[in-house]
């Protein structure tokens, strides 16, 4: 870990501002990813930003519909919000899918969205890797891929994005509310808040430099049968080799993210148009033009089996 | 004492206070957090320095320059002390990879420098300023492709065996399996990190670590260092899991030694969570072959086993195949071991070195071979047991109950129920049940004791035997309080020191039994000198209730040990008894799982064991013990395995986010029986090992369930769903 000056935001304003001060900059909120990378000198940030203390952490009903999730909300308290649990079940059961219960009680919704890869070349600073370094090279490509991607990936990385959480948000279409550091806001939705990484790997967002994540807003409720349904290799602490998060109507209709396979949730609004047909008509559009490798070949499979399993589960 | 013969009834045997099920008498020490593991030891006098590991980063080659400048310069950097600098260390004896020193690079994350600094966040940041350049060579690292080359091994590793006429027997067999199974490399990954604190005084030097061996520690840390056994001071009292990877001297040690000396101050080195993968030993992979041959009723008349594994230059072999020579019967066999030489890190023994590897494929032939037959597997085993080594017929086993588990087991694990394969479901789980054998040899080591009885009547124990969690505390000071007739809060048990004396160490789960052993030599020694004292005749003096007696005369024990107190000390050492009699533990593993059907993920929905393992000591701390092993065989049958990249030659998921041992999640009800035996042959604690017979097998048992359940039989560990998904009924 290198050295690092550090200092307390108390509003989102406050924190967009720091950041413009002080170049290279990093936020940090429940620490749980940005620590580990910085012990590992994947991120080398020369000052913190600690925005705990913003007050983004409450929960609020939108009076038109919808809910605000402060950025500071922790993945605890989101998956246990009685609103949450109630109308949007699909969030509720992929927080809990994920990480350990210490780890939720420090995660923040913002810091979340955030979480870098889990491609074990990433985090190793001895091998090569666009990613940490850009131009350096992928280790991973010819290499131990059993985790990562098949689609949305490209010659220079096939990692994925390891979060839970966002492919619920974006199955349930959340926007991401955030401030530039001049003061300015904008509403980026989940669909286009994580980027694919062509030939620049290292950039994952639409966020510029030091903008600041101070919500997300989920829309009005949708109702259906929301399954999150996270595949692995053991019961708890592991990441998804492959999730589901579907929304599944009465009518048969619905919205199909899936998680562990793309660099970003992956979500296809073509392919839900063959919900009705079945799985395999479904994941047949969500994965075409898929590009795996021969370890992670089986995650093609193994959406389809898991997307059929919930499409059963919802039909009751 | 030497023990060569059978044991008969002695002190032991009244079972007053061994064999009850007491608490560990350093569980409160561990949970108020006052037991004081290697890195923690902290004197507020004293001004402690911290130093980092650099790893090399390429698994072959040579270090053609390094240059620690910058480091140096860093902030609170003290020190910097690079491998070579010190130039081409003496190896230690049980090492096989060189731990530090010189320029050759044998292995990924190999040590090839130590930062010292006030502050352990600036020795870890100065750390990654040091400038490497290397001349990287080309390694082997894909075991596949280096068993092609692999040779025998010298004979020291008994690599054949044979008798009979197995070929012949083979061909003639009407019923026959020939398969082949994989077991990946796997790693200890015990919670304490390999961790050290050295201090020199002059050219004495007193190091705090963690350890299962004291003595092979002390002895190759003072020849890697180049000096006199005689100056090193080595204490490991408590120690946060070892699994085999804390047997042998390892790297911390030496760096907080060469960090110590350069910056003169003591230096607490840990070894950081990735180089446990790829810096210290693991359990090598093997690729193995199986041949069965028997007839229709059952009767095996051929057994073949042969495996392959991969080590460094001067590595020794995964011993997959030792158990095949023993646990069941047949006239005509062969084992044949051979080793490929390897680039990967050093391959060394993990919890059962040999019995655990080789049992994931035994047992799953078995399953295999009795399917074939259309025999129950148990039955099939029944038929096939054997109270003689069927290699050497005339050397028994001196206690053999494998049919007594296998039948209790089916009995209370509900075995009769069990359904053809991919027959029972509920909702989307599929479920079946698997059977294993356990099998593991009771192993002895010398060892010794010091035992004194003060003038307040306490019994204190010293003996440099490690409690790697296992209970080592609690069943010595059991055995010196049933020796002496004490109650247990009177005795106190002082472990883990090298000032005491040798004892046998913890591994091969030969600690329990060697280790009470040489306590009970040692008060053996203390009985004598009490009655000495006395003036009693040592033949009729019974030591009970605090007191000593005989005759008449009746002395408490405080009185007897005078103002000076009295001192017992003895080593326990071993006769021929193992060569005699085939000395083994022996248990049956009943697994239950549950597969998904559309995913395929397995969930063990429950686990008993049923173990034959002579005198249990503390049946608390022997279900320890066993359930211990269990949770890591369910680990090892499903999640765990060190990928290799067999490019660039290392193990990539070394941490433990990427190394998936088991969860609490994925362990349900374990249940384990022992049965009642004692084994005079073993020891006179008539007791045998516990501490690796419950990871024997489990992992085939697991194979075994997966199978009944889902009816694709995998034979490459681990069991993942994605080896399942493709024999999965269609879902879609
Ligand atoms: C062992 C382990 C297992 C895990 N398993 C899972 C799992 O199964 N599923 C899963 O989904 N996740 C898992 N996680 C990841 C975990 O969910 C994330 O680490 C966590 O959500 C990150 O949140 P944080 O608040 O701690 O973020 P931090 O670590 O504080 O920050 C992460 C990033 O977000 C930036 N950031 C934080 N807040 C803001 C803001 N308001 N605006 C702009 N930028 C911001 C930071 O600068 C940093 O770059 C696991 C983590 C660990 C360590
Ligand atoms: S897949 Fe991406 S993250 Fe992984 S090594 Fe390649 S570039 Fe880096």
């Amino acid at each position: 870990m290198k050295a690092f000056t550090y200092e307390r935001a108390s509003t989102a304003e406050a924190a967009a501002q720091a950041a413009a001060k002080n170049p290279g900059a990093k936020f940090i909120a429940g620490g749980t990813n940005l620590l580990d990378l910085m012990k590992l000198e994947i991120e080398t940030p020369q000052h913190l930003i600690d925005v705990n203390g913003t007050g983004l952490d409450k929960i609020e009903a939108i009076p038109e519909g919808g809910l605000r999730i402060g950025a500071m909300v922790r993945n605890t308290d989101l998956a246990a919000n009685e609103t949450v649990r109630r109308d949007y079940g699909l969030l509720s059961r992929a927080l809990v899918a994920g990480a350990s219960g210490q780890l939720r009680n420090k995660a923040t919704t913002a810091g979340n969205l955030l979480q870098r890869t889990r491609c074990p070349y990433f985090y190793d600073p001895n091998q090569p890797c666009n990613k940490r370094q850009a131009g350096s090279g992928c280790s991973a490509i010819g290499g131990v891929t059993r985790q990562l991607g098949v689609i949305g990936t490209s010659e220079a990385c096939i990692a994925t994005h390891p979060s839970d959480m966002a492919v619920a948000m974006r199955a349930l279409d959340a926007e991401v509310e955030t401030v530039k550091s001049d003061g300015s806001t904008r509403s980026i939705p989940m669909a286009d808040f994580h980027r694919l990484p062509g030939d620049t790997p290292h950039i994952e967002t639409v966020l510029e430099d030091g903008e600041f994540i101070t919500a997300v807003v989920l829309p009005k409720p949708v109702g259906g049968k929301q399954i999150y349904r996270k595949v692995r290799d053991r019961a708890s602490y592991a990441f998804a080799l492959v999730s589901v998060a579907a929304v599944i109507q009465p009518d048969g209709r619905g919205r199909v993210a899936v998680g562990g396979v793309a660099p970003k949730p992956w979500r296809m609004e073509a392919a839900e148009a063959e919900l009705a047909k079945g799985a395999r008509a479904t994941s047949g559009i969500l994965l075409e033009g898929a590009r795996p490798t021969d370890d992670n070949r089986f995650k093609i499979d193994l959406v389809e089996r898991t997307l059929g399993a919930v499409i059963a589960e919802a039909r009751g | 004492m030497q023990f060569d013969t059978p044991a008969t009834t002695n002190p032991i045997d009244r079972m007053k206070v061994v064999g009850k099920p007491i608490h560990r008498i350093d569980g409160q020490s561990k949970t108020t957090g006052r037991a004081k593991y290697a890195y923690e030891w902290h004197d507020a006098d004293i001004a402690y320095a911290y130093g980092y590991p650099v790893g090399s980063a390429i698994a072959k080659g040579r270090i053609t320059s390094m240059d620690t400048s910058a480091a140096k310069a860093a902030p609170g950097v003290l020190a910097v002390v690079t491998t070579l600098d010190v130039g081409d260390l003496k190896k230690g004896q049980f090492n096989t990879a060189s731990l530090f020193g010189g320029s050759q690079i044998q292995h990924y994350h190999q040590a090839i420098a130590v930062v010292v600094a006030e502050t352990f966040e600036q020795a870890r940041s100065a750390a990654s300023l040091i400038k490497v350049d290397y001349a990287e060579e080309q390694g082997v690292f894909d075991l596949e492709v280096a068993a092609e080359k692999a040779v025998k091994p010298d004979e020291s590793q008994q690599p054949d065996s044979a008798a009979g006429d197995f070929d012949a027997a083979f061909r003639a067999a009407p019923v026959t399996l020939d398969a082949r199974y994989a077991t990946p490399d796997q790693s200890h990954a015990m919670m304490e990190p390999h961790a050290s604190i050295a201090a020199w005084n002059g050219d004495e030097v007193t190091l705090w670590t963690s350890s299962q061996m004291i003595d092979w520690w002390r002895g190759d840390f003072a020849q890697t260092l180049g000096i006199d056994k005689e100056k090193v001071h080595l204490m490991s009292p408590f120690i946060g899991g070892g699994f085999g990877g804390k047997l042998f001297l390892r790297v911390d040690a030496v760096l907080a030694a060469f960090g110590a000396k350069a910056c003169g101050c003591p230096v607490k080195v840990a070894l950081p969570r990735p180089f446990i993968a790829n810096n210290t030993t693991h359990r090598p992979a093997t690729l193995q072959r199986i041949r069965i041959g028997a007839e229709r009723d059952g009767k095996i008349t051929a057994i073949g086993h042969e495996s392959w594994s991969g080590n460094l230059p001067d590595g020794s072999l995964e011993t997959a195949v030792m158990q095949t020579r023993l646990l069941y019967a047949g006239e005509n066999r062969m084992t044949a071991m051979r080793l490929a030489a390897l680039d990967l890190p050093e391959g060394n023994a993990m919890r059962a070195p040999g019995e655990a590897p080789g049992l994931m494929a035994l047992e799953i032939a078995i399953d295999e071979m009795a399917e074939k037959l259309g025999i129950d597997p148990i039955e099939f085993r029944i038929i096939n047991d054997t109270q003689v080594d069927p290699e050497n017929p005339e050397r028994p086993f001196s206690h053999r109950d494998l049919i007594g588990c296998l039948k209790l087991g089916a009995e209370r694990f509900g075995w009769d129920a069990r359904k053809a394969p991919a027959a029972r479901r509920e909702g989307n789980w599929m479920i079946g049940v698997g059977v294993a054998a356990a099998f593991r040899n009771n192993l002895v080591l010398p060892s010794g004791a010091r035992v004194r009885l003060g003038s307040d009547g306490i019994v204190t124990v010293e003996t440099d035997m490690t409690d790697i969690g296992t209970g080592s505390y609690t069943i010595i000071a059991q055995t010196a309080a049933e020796m002496m007739g004490v109650n247990i809060d009177k005795v106190a048990v002082q472990l883990g020191d090298s000032r005491f004396p040798v004892s046998a160490g913890s591994g091969g789960q030969f600690g329990a039994n060697s280790s009470t052993s040489g306590v009970y030599a040692a008060c053996i020694k203390l009985r004598e000198a009490v009655a000495r004292k006395l003036g009693f005749n040592s033949a009729d003096v019974v030591f009970e209730d605090g007191n000593v007696r005989s005759g008449n005369r009746t002395v408490p024990l405080a009185e007897a040990a005078g103002a000076d107190g009295l001192v017992g000390e003895d080593t326990m050492t071993w006769g021929d008894l193992t060569e005699t009699h085939q000395q083994s533990t022996f248990g049956g593993h009943f697994v239950e799982v549950g597969v998904d059907v559309a995913t395929g993920e397995t969930r063990i929905r429950r686990m008993l064991a049923v173990c034959a393992a002579g005198r249990i000591l503390n049946p608390i701390t022997a279900r320890s013990q066993m359930i211990g092993a269990m949770t890591m065989g369910a680990g090892g049958a499903l999640s765990e395995e060190l990928a290799v990249d067999t490019r660039r030659g290392f193990f990539v998921n070394h941490d433990l986010a990427g190394y998936e041992i088991a969860v609490h999640a994925d362990i349900p009800h374990q249940e384990v029986i022992f049965m009642d035996e004692t084994d005079p042959y073993s020891s006179p604690m008539k007791a045998k090992g516990v501490g690796e017979l419950g990871l024997c097998g489990v992992a085939a048992a697991i194979a075994n369930a997966i199978y009944n359940a889902t009816g694709v039989r995998v034979r490459d560990y681990p069991i993942t769903l994605d080896k399942l998904i493709g024999g999965l009924p269609d879902v879609a």
